[in-house]
């Protein structure tokens, strides 16, 4: 790329380039872009050409970044509001002294009175925010307790940690040619024959940094798709195969693929025999999930099955990309090891073509270990959740979600006084279950600070301090795909101009970090922080950065021939045994089953057959839309003119029968609650199942309590369950509830 | 004295609308038009195991096929912002030619 990353324009404008992230919302993936200013106004976004990943391409969150960048509800300065008011549109303007007057004593007080311990951070998912809210917590504040609030922490993190505990690697990705500038011509790179998307649309996801449409810069070259999925999408349409499963019933798929591979001999006996440990245990437990079996318990056919696993094994290389259906499942950790399995012994991993591992240090990742070391053994102990549920505890640095709703609403082990909201806006249908119930209990905090660029209907409900953050055209960073698990490159994300008296993650941080903690902050600007980063690992400093663009690491494939793997060096895996895990060591030790296992989910047609007679729907939700990322975007007009409601997905045959019409609002309820959406028929989904979107409030209903942007309106979360999760902690029924669908009286909400 | 044209692969158009808001974006065009608007045919059923499902980009009497950008040597917007890379602009012989090559599931407009 180019070395100048800014430079003027005759007109008086000036350009600056830039790698995209967040906010607005996005996984890092990084995108190319450039940004024209003129008179202190963005007035042009233009995909950057250069960009080796991106090359020019934009999604619509981008193109529109000038509308949300200056959108007249944005929040621009921090603002204060008496606790009194609390739930009310009543705020005054602050300067980030005043803030910074007002939050300061306040963490002080509670940490001399009640600990550290009393202040909880709560994070969202995938902006940047991710990388800064640990060490906000930590370092900056001083507090054990930084939770994602998510019932069973179901996203990425149980995928993270499934892959420390079974291969000792960073994260699994599918080779998409990401580290070489040539991308797909660069000779070390093979192209995979099929790749399997399990649970998982990346076009529209772009999940944690994979970008989504090099499937069809790779279907164009010749590669083939699989999906496992209960929705036909249309990328299922271009797909050789879809396996339409039962919501929830991934797991016994995958055990019945395992079946097919291992006794019709399909295997890569080279790599069992030299890299795995406990396969005959595996293959004793393998013999449970016929594909005859398999195929009553999950819809999918037989010969699907057997056709489907006999292609994963006899095609190298085969790519599979696993997704959030595995996270957002209580059977999840099973099902995530048993995909991790397949990709194992049908000799998959690390080679090219295959699925990529990133090593297991995270790139820079040290300095945020490192801001643990401000917190004593003593006050680490009193993370909530920690002892109760090691498996995540080891592998995550924050609390148990579940265990903190409990402590929030029955005061055990201790009081939580205060909540720090960093780019979460949980009440709605995002990272909670039961949002309702978690609205009620965080009402206890007597102090809270909320950062993000709108109000939401969070900010709305609890905020004392709004601190308003910076999109990522305003504030200078570093993005990096995968947080660093699975970098395929770090990109220079270049502040372009400054809107109103906002403050980026990091700058709050250090900010923050030096009137508390200044031992552990000793920066001396962003750049400086950046530099600091860069140099020990890559040896360049942030400057640097801007001036290529990107940088893309090299990448090794093999490296666990190559004692690339483990600290010590030696081949192998870094896990417990050395090899990947067929059969986990550390399942056992923490309670579980050493094997993978297909469990019901806990509301299902098998499971509470009366209770799905009442609901005879099976609940999905969740799957991404090109037009927001989670609960952003709904203030953007022209991408509400793209997706102006939520949609709910029912078959037109089950529509039917209820009397249901496309464009009908319709209720769906159960147990846990209600909400309204719009209906959709599609053919694509089983005339047994419906999914509904997640996200959803409405900036331009009240905003005030009892509203609150109309965010009880359509949150799908209410019908999702507290604490129903796996047996280590991880993975709750967020794609595999029961409803029933009712038609709403009136043709509109 | 050849025209130009857009050709538009619709086996691999994704539906991600940013056709249509580079569009908006590069000519002012405000919401409730479009210089280039998505369609959709589908999903419905072929045969028991093959769907029906194609977006594809329709230009409107708005667009002109950028000819201030195409002047400086660059791209229409919609080209260039294409995330399945299914579009590309040029004289229609050579689209035609091109679009023959493919055989199938290709349209071309001139707008």
């Amino acid at each position: 790329m180019n070395k100048e990353w800014k430079h003027d324009n005759e007109d008086g404008s000036y350009t600056v380039r830039t790698c995209g992230w967040s906010p607005p919302g996005d996984h890092p993936v990084g995108c190319g872009m450039k940004l024209t200013v003129k008179g202190g106004k963005l007035v042009k976004v233009e995909g950057d050409a250069e960009h080796p990943i991106s090359q020019g391409r934009l999604c619509v969150r981008c193109l529109t970044l000038a509308e949300y960048v200056h959108h007249p509800s944005r929040i621009i300065s921090p603002m204060k509001r008496s606790i009194e008011d609390r739930g009310k549109d009543k705020w005054s303007k602050i300067s980030w002294d005043e803030a910074w007057d007002i939050i300061v004593p306040k963490i002080l007080q509670l940490k001399k009175d009640h600990g550290a311990e009393s202040i909880v951070v709560f994070g969202g998912t995938g902006r940047e925010a991710c990388l800064y809210y640990y060490p906000l917590g930590f370092a900056s504040i001083g507090t054990p307790n930084v939770c994602y609030p998510l019932s069973g922490w179901s996203c990425y993190g149980p995928r993270c940690a499934i892959t420390d505990y079974i291969l000792g690697a960073g994260y699994p990705e599918i080779d998409f040619a990401g580290t070489f500038p040539d991308r797909y011509d660069n000779p070390e790179f093979k192209l995979p024959k099929y790749i399997v998307e399990w649970g998982k649309n990346p076009l529209m996801s772009n999940p944690d940094g994979f970008y989504g449409h090099s499937l069809i810069d790779m279907m164009k070259r010749g590669t083939k798709m699989i999906c496992i999925d209960p929705r036909i999408t249309w990328l299922g349409t271009r797909a050789e195969y879809v396996c339409q499963l039962r919501p929830g019933t991934d797991t016994a798929l995958a055990m019945a693929f395992l079946n097919v591979i291992i006794n019709e001999d399909l295997y890569d006996h080279d790599f069992v025999d030299k890299w795995c440990y406990g396969f005959d245990e595996l293959k004793e437990r393998v013999q449970e999930y016929s594909p005859e079996k398999v195929a009553e318990i999950t819809w999918v056919p037989k010969q699907t099955i057997i056709e489907v696993a006999r292609i994963i094994a006899m095609n190298k290389p085969t790519a599979i990309q696993w997704g959030l259906a595995v996270d957002e499942n209580p059977n999840g950790v099973q099902l995530g090891h048993a995909i991790l399995s397949l990709g194992a012994i049908t000799g998959n991993l690390d080679v090219p073509g295959g699925i990529t591992l990133g090593a297991p240090a995270a790139l820079l990742g040290k300095w945020r270990m490192d801001t643990r070391s401000n917190i004593s053994e003593e006050l680490w102990d009193k993370r909530i959740g920690a002892k109760e549920w090691p498996a995540l505890a080891n592998a995550l640095a924050t609390t148990h979600p579940d265990e903190t709703l409990d402590t929030l609403e029955t005061g055990k082990p201790y009081k939580l006084r205060m909540g720090w909201f960093n780019s979460s806006n949980f009440i709605t249908a995002t990272n909670s279950a039961q949002p309702d119930r978690w609205y009620r209990a965080l009402k206890s905090l007597e102090f809270n600070v909320v950062q993000d660029c709108f109000m939401t209907p969070t900010a709305m409900a609890f905020a004392d301090i709004f601190l308003p953050l910076p999109t990522f055209a305003e504030h200078d960073g570093i993005v990096i795909t995968h947080f660093g698990r699975n970098p395929v490159f770090l990109g220079a994300m270049n502040k372009a101009f400054t809107v109103g008296d906002c403050k980026s993650d990091i700058e709050v941080c250090i900010e923050l970090g030096k009137k508390l903690h200044p031992n552990m902050w000793e920066f001396d600007d962003v750049p400086d922080f950046f530099s600091k980063q860069l140099k020990p690992e890559l040896g360049i400093d942030f400057n640097d950065l801007r001036e290529l663009g990107v940088y893309q690491p090299k990448y090794t494939y093999g490296k666990h021939e190559k004692g690339l793997l483990r600290p010590d060096g030696e081949p192998g895996f870094n896990t417990v045994t050395g090899l990947v895990e067929l059969t986990s060591t550390l399942f056992e030790t923490w309670g579980d089953d050493a094997l993978p296992y297909f469990k019901e989910p806990p509301y299902s047609p098998v499971s509470t057959p009366e209770l799905f007679a009442q609901y005879p729907l099976i609940l999905t939700t969740g799957a991404r839309t090109f037009t927001s990322f989670h609960s952003e975007h709904r203030q953007i007009s022209t991408l509400r003119e793209i997706t102006p409601d939520p949609i709910c997905e029912l078959n037109p045959v089950t529509a039917q029968n209820l009397g249901i019409i496309e464009g009908d609002w319709v209720d769906l309820e159960n147990m846990f609650g209600k909400c309204k959406m719009k209906v959709h028929l599609t053919p694509c989904i089983h005339p047994k199942v419906v999914h509904a979107v997640h996200g959803w409030w409405f900036p331009e209903k009240p905003a005030e309590e009892p509203s609150l942007y109309g965010v009880w309106d359509s949150n799908i979360n209410k019908l999702v369950p507290h604490k129903h999760i796996g047996k280590l902690g991880f993975g709750a029924p967020f794609k595999q509830m029961i409803c029933k669908a009712t038609k709403r009286a009136a043709r509109e909400d | 004295m050849s025209s130009n044209g857009l050709l538009i692969d619709y086996e691999y158009c994704t539906g991600c609308h940013s056709c249509e808001v580079a569009c908006k974006n590069e000519h002012g065009i405000p919401l409730g038009k479009w210089g280039i608007k998505l369609t959709e045919v589908g999903p419905f059923k072929v045969t028991d195991d093959k769907f029906e499902w194609n977006y594809i980009p329709v230009p409107t009497s708005l667009c002109d096929l950028c000819e201030s950008r195409v002047g400086k040597g660059e791209k229409p917007t919609c080209v260039h912002h294409c995330l399945a890379k299914c579009m590309e602009y040029g004289p229609v012989e050579e689209l035609a030619q091109k679009m023959a090559a493919k055989g199938k599931k290709m349209v071309m407009f001139i707008p």
